[in-house]
């Protein structure tokens, strides 16, 4: 389906398209008609091809693209690439190839034709302009060619650089696609193509409004251009024909300076006098130690030096510069205008609409792509956390070790890839090893350091700090200082992708379902199982816990140990998606704490809203400064110091006897 | 005699430990200066005196750190920030200083006397080329004036330690808490610090400070003795003015806040009170003790107010024995020379066979373990060897002790 012209041709290059079109069709299986082949038609141009000028090698290239001969877009490419050659003995043309020693020869159906010298064969080298017509020629073959894989690659390479000249070919190539998603593909190409490059302004707008409020990265890089604008100053009102976007007024759309600046980019004043230049200017003209009778010591301060400047210039020695008055005088005499570089207006102002209806729906999108990063991060701090809900929060032990714990996870899981090379099996055995290792070293900890400090918490604070620099130098000296990788199974990589804006990684959502995981395994636990009955009733009063039977040593024990082996699993997570590193705990103790305390101590449902606060204000913040993920941190903790000076039992308080203190 | 002497003798009578310091300070202070190279025998490197007359910066800012954690209880996990922000505010003054020297130098090369808009975006370009800024920063607004500089060394950790210290204790923050609020609050301010836009030259931070104004024909090994001087007679004005605050009554409430805040509120004392001026103070103190630290350090960067250069300030402070002025000073000195010696590479490894203990990669394991053991097993720290040798033991009570938080209560008491 090609559509009629729709002007008179203006140029050769329009000429040669619509040809080019007609003769596809003619070329169609079965209507292939017998023509000059590849091998005549450079025989006959020999003379032309040797030498290739870009206005008159173009009827030479359209003859071989049309020719129907199989081997013209070998020819053609070759050509282009400098692998086409003339044997001068004979005048033949060959594909050639550097060798050892001279050039390899084949003839142009492909065939072995030996060796030359390399004095006997004159490699053509055409220039960038004829290289530009042999590639739009190749266009047509690439985008029909048998292979879909091909086809993909060449509408690819379209769209990343389109270009006018492609707009035909793809139009021709349109109706031989069989392949039913390269054919959408193609048509949608089309629909970019022909709003921005199409002759007519009615077929631009239809194709722009065809679109709707389609949130293509590539339809609104396609939109973009068209609605690009230039400042431009005018001596008189600004002149009727042009496409303007609006009138710009000196001193509140742009500052004077600009103003003057533009014109004087555009030759319509004098420039103003730089520093340096008055400067030079000065220095140019002492004489006797002054410059025009100011002594050059005194010209030490910007009202000497434009009085000495402006004492010259009365002189005629220096070239009169614009004064502020004058500047003032030429911003006033002149109008500016903020004028669209694409001359249609109903193209623009349809642009300007369905941009503005993409740009609402990007903006619902983000919101949306937003929230769901929020819920990751909240989810990322959710499970940093709560192993420390569970030994700070029930338990009320400051472990400042925790972040180490999530690495001792995290080099786990490494370790384990080492030896299981099959990704998702490792991972598989990594989560319960974690577990384990780190479970058994918190237990270790609990019964040597922290048993003999429950009185005295701060102290808890200083030595589990003691235990944490020990075991992070302990993991530099083991692992060294470089980030080590842990490689998250196939089947986690990509992301779900629902359009152009919102996506989300798998990992996350697999993060997500872990802490989803993890706060009902918590909440089971805690109110379903003889354990969790035994932690609270040791937490709340352990002398009446021990005299019900309870061993209150052995409750602490297993509920820090519980703690430590979930930060464990908490650290293969994380170590998914984040570098591994000896300081990877560092990164998440003070947030974790933050967590915690900001959600309110004791309580899982705080531990969550803590996280689900935090990792909403650091997306928000960020979203706000989308370069600075450093002041988005700042801020977050400036907020949450705030936050407690207001709440300073957290969001969820305990109330009551279980309050403590 | 006016009563005036009277209660100075009376000090330092019940005070022996401060005469005794004061003595030692200053034969030390003395020593080095007879063996350095600027005055004397050159048996000390010009570098090892500037090691020395930093760690009595160091010693400065633990006796603050003292004050604060073992006198009255808060263990802030702040005070390096405040060390850090002293040495800033000093820092802009010596670069921009610096750099006018240099810009001055350079446009007198060229012809006409340069204008002060010249000086100044000159000094702008020098100084933020490297973070691609060329203009000052509304920050900078003193940085010309000494005296203005010299102040903010004061005003402004003085300023963000009353203000922080408002909030929380105005909101009954306490403990660990208080703790981990003066953590974050150290971790928000290096965030903001690392960015480039602060307006401090983002993780380049500020260098050349070695290089004082106007003083370019001197010396380093004369500037290392004098900041030394300097520091040494900080540590000694410090050391005086705390032993005088905690030997009277002020001393005796802010330990009574540490054993029992509750029962010093319903006294009648404003708790809050003196726990803000505490905080203030030895963030002022602190301070202080870094403006004249990162002139001899030469360089300083956000990295210095990392959480954890806090936490090696209370590390010292409980090695050396919390609750005694002497102890922060011995805790600071032994631990960073110590560290300075270990991480420098002149300890000997220790060849074990298999495997060859190598002090720079362990030395860190070695501290954090025997910081938890002297958590665990001597709470009075190096400190306490004192004790042992006045033969002033504690009586021998019932149960552990509590440590200076819960008070002078053994465990069973404190049980109930």
């Amino acid at each position: 389906m090609i559509r009629p012209p729709l002007f008179l041709p203006q140029g050769v290059m329009r000429q040669i398209l619509l040809s080019l079109a007609t003769a596809l069709l003619l070329a169609l299986p079965g209507l292939a008609q017998a023509q000059a082949t590849a091998t005549d038609i450079l025989n006959e141009n020999r003379a032309l091809i040797e030498k290739p000028t870009r206005a008159k090698i173009a009827p030479v290239i359209e003859a071989l693209a049309t020719s129907g001969d199989p081997v013209a877009a070998t020819v053609l490419a070759a050509w282009a690439e400098k692998g086409l050659g003339l044997r001068k003995a004979d005048g033949a043309f060959f594909l050639i190839e550097a060798g050892a020693d001279g050039w390899i020869l084949r003839d142009l159906s492909g065939t072995d034709a030996g060796t030359a010298a390399r004095a006997d064969v004159v490699e053509l080298r055409p220039n960038a302009g004829v290289r530009g017509l042999i590639a739009t020629a190749l266009v047509q073959f690439t985008l029909s060619d048998p292979d879909p894989a091909r086809r993909a690659d060449a509408l690819t390479s379209i769209a990343r650089d389109p270009e006018e000249a492609h707009l035909e070919p793809l139009r021709a190539s349109l109706a031989t696609e069989t392949d039913p998603a390269l054919r959408a593909q193609k048509e949608r190409l089309e629909r970019l193509l022909t709003l921005r490059f199409d002759p007519d302004s009615a077929a631009r707008v239809a194709a722009i409004q065809g679109f709707g409020a389609d949130l293509g990265l590539d339809l609104r890089g396609a939109l973009n251009p068209l609605l690009a604008t230039s400042r431009i100053a005018y001596a008189g009102d600004v002149p009727e024909g042009v496409n303007l976007a609006r009138n710009i007024v000196p001193g509140t759309d742009l500052s004077e300076v600009e103003a003057y600046d533009l014109l004087v980019a555009a030759g319509m004043a004098p420039a103003r006098l730089t520093v340096e230049e008055a400067r030079a200017a000065l220095l140019a003209n002492i004489t006797d130690g002054a410059v025009a009778g100011i002594p050059v010591a005194e010209l030490g301060t910007q009202a000497a030096r434009d009085r000495a400047y402006t004492a010259l210039e009365v002189a005629g020695a220096v070239p009169a510069a614009a004064t502020d008055a004058e500047v003032a005088a030429a911003i006033a005499a002149h109008r500016f205008a903020e004028v669209y570089e694409e001359p249609d207006p109903l193209v623009t102002s349809a642009a300007r609409t369905a941009l503005d209806a993409i740009t609402v729906k990007v903006g619902a999108m983000q919101a949306a792509d937003l929230a769901l990063d929020a819920i990751s991060l909240a989810s990322i701090y959710f499970l940093a956390a709560i192993g420390l809900a569970i030994t700070f929060g029930v338990m009320r032990v400051i472990n400042m070790a925790h972040g180490e714990f999530i690495m001792m996870g995290a080099y786990t899981g490494y370790v384990v890839q080492l030896f299981v090379t099959n990704y998702t099996l490792s991972i598989l055995i990594a989560l319960p090893l974690a577990f384990a290792v780190t479970f058994a070293a918190g237990v270790a900890m609990e019964r040597l350091v922290i048993r003999h400090l429950y009185k005295r918490p701060l102290e808890t604070l200083l030595a589990t700090f003691g235990i944490s620099i020990a075991l992070q130098q302990i993991a530099k000296n083991i692992f060294g200082t470089q980030a080590r990788p842990l490689t998250a199974p196939g089947w986690l990589d990509g992301a779900l992708t629902f359009n152009d804006v919102v996506s989300i990684s798998y990992i996350r959502i697999a993060i997500f379902v872990l802490a989803m995981v993890f706060l009902l395994f918590f909440l089971w636990l805690m109110k379903r199982t003889r354990l969790g009955l035994e932690v609270r009733a040791v937490t709340q009063n352990p002398s009446m816990a021990a005299s019900m039977g309870i061993n209150p040593d052995r409750i602490n024990m297993l509920t820090f140990g519980l703690g430590s082996g979930i930060a464990g699993i908490a650290g293969v997570a994380i170590g998914l998606f984040a570098k591994v590193t000896s300081e990877l705990g560092s990164d998440y103790i003070v947030q974790s704490f933050m967590t915690v305390v900001v959600g309110g101590v004791g309580n899982i449902w705080g531990t969550l809203a803590g996280a689900a606060l935090i990792g909403a204000l650091q997306k928000g913040i960020e979203w706000l400064n989308p370069s600075n993920t450093l002041a988005a941190q700042t801020y977050m903790i400036l907020f949450i110091i705030l936050f407690i000076q207001f709440r300073p039992r957290g969001i969820i308080a305990l109330k009551g006897r279980a309050a403590g203190d | 005699m006016t009563r005036q002497t009277f209660v100075e003798r009376s000090f330092l009578a019940r005070n022996p430990s401060v005469l005794w310091f004061i003595l030692i300070l200053a034969v030390f202070t003395l020593g080095v200066t007879v063996l350095s190279e600027a005055y004397g025998l050159a048996f000390i490197s010009t570098s090892f005196v500037k090691t020395l007359g930093k760690t009595l910066c160091l010693c400065l800012v633990a006796l603050a750190m003292d004050l604060i954690w073992g006198y009255a209880g808060i263990l802030s996990l702040g005070h390096m920030a405040f060390f850090a922000l002293g040495g800033y505010m000093l820092g802009m003054w010596l670069m921009y200083a610096r750099t006018e020297e240099i810009v001055v130098a350079a446009l007198a090369q060229g012809g006409l006397p340069a204008t002060p808009e010249e000086i100044s975006q000159g000094i702008a370009v020098q100084i933020f080329g490297v973070v691609g800024a060329s203009e000052f920063p509304p920050i900078w607004y003193f940085a010309h004036s000494f005296w203005a500089q010299m102040a903010l060394v004061v005003l402004v950790p003085g300023g963000l330690a009353l203000a922080f210290g408002w909030l929380a204790f105005r909101s009954r923050v306490t403990g660990v808490y208080l703790s981990i609020l003066t953590q974050a609050m150290t971790l928000a301010l290096a965030l903001y610090l690392f960015q480039n836009d602060s307006g401090l030259r983002g993780n380049n931070g500020l260098s050349g400070l070695q290089n004082l104004p106007g003083l370019g024909d001197v010396s380093q090994d004369d500037l290392s003795i004098w900041f030394f001087w300097a520091s040494a007679l900080a540590l000694g004005l410090g050391y005086v003015l705390l032993a005088w605050l905690v030997s009277g009554k002020f001393g005796s409430v802010i330990r009574a806040i540490r054993d029992d805040e509750q029962r010093v509120r319903f006294l009648g004392y404003s708790v809050e009170g003196y726990k803000l001026f505490v905080f203030t103070l030895t963030a002022v103190i602190a301070a202080i003790a870094g403006a004249l630290y990162y002139p001899q350090a030469g360089i300083i960067n956000p990295a210095e107010l990392a959480p954890i250069a806090s936490i090696y300030l209370a590390v010292w402070v409980a090695i050396g024995g919390r609750g005694r002025l002497y102890g922060a000073v011995i805790g600071a000195a032994f631990v960073s020379l110590l560290s300075s010696w270990f991480t420098g590479g002149r300890a000997p490894s220790i060849p074990l066979g298999f495997y060859t203990i190598n002090w720079v990669d362990w030395w860190l394991v070695l501290l954090g373990l025997s910081f938890v053991a002297v958590t665990l097993f001597a709470p009075k720290g190096i400190g306490g060897l004192f004790d042992l040798w006045q033969g002033r033991m504690a009586p021998d009570r019932k149960g552990a002790q509590l440590g200076p938080e819960d008070g002078s209560l053994q465990e069973k008491e404190a049980l109930k």
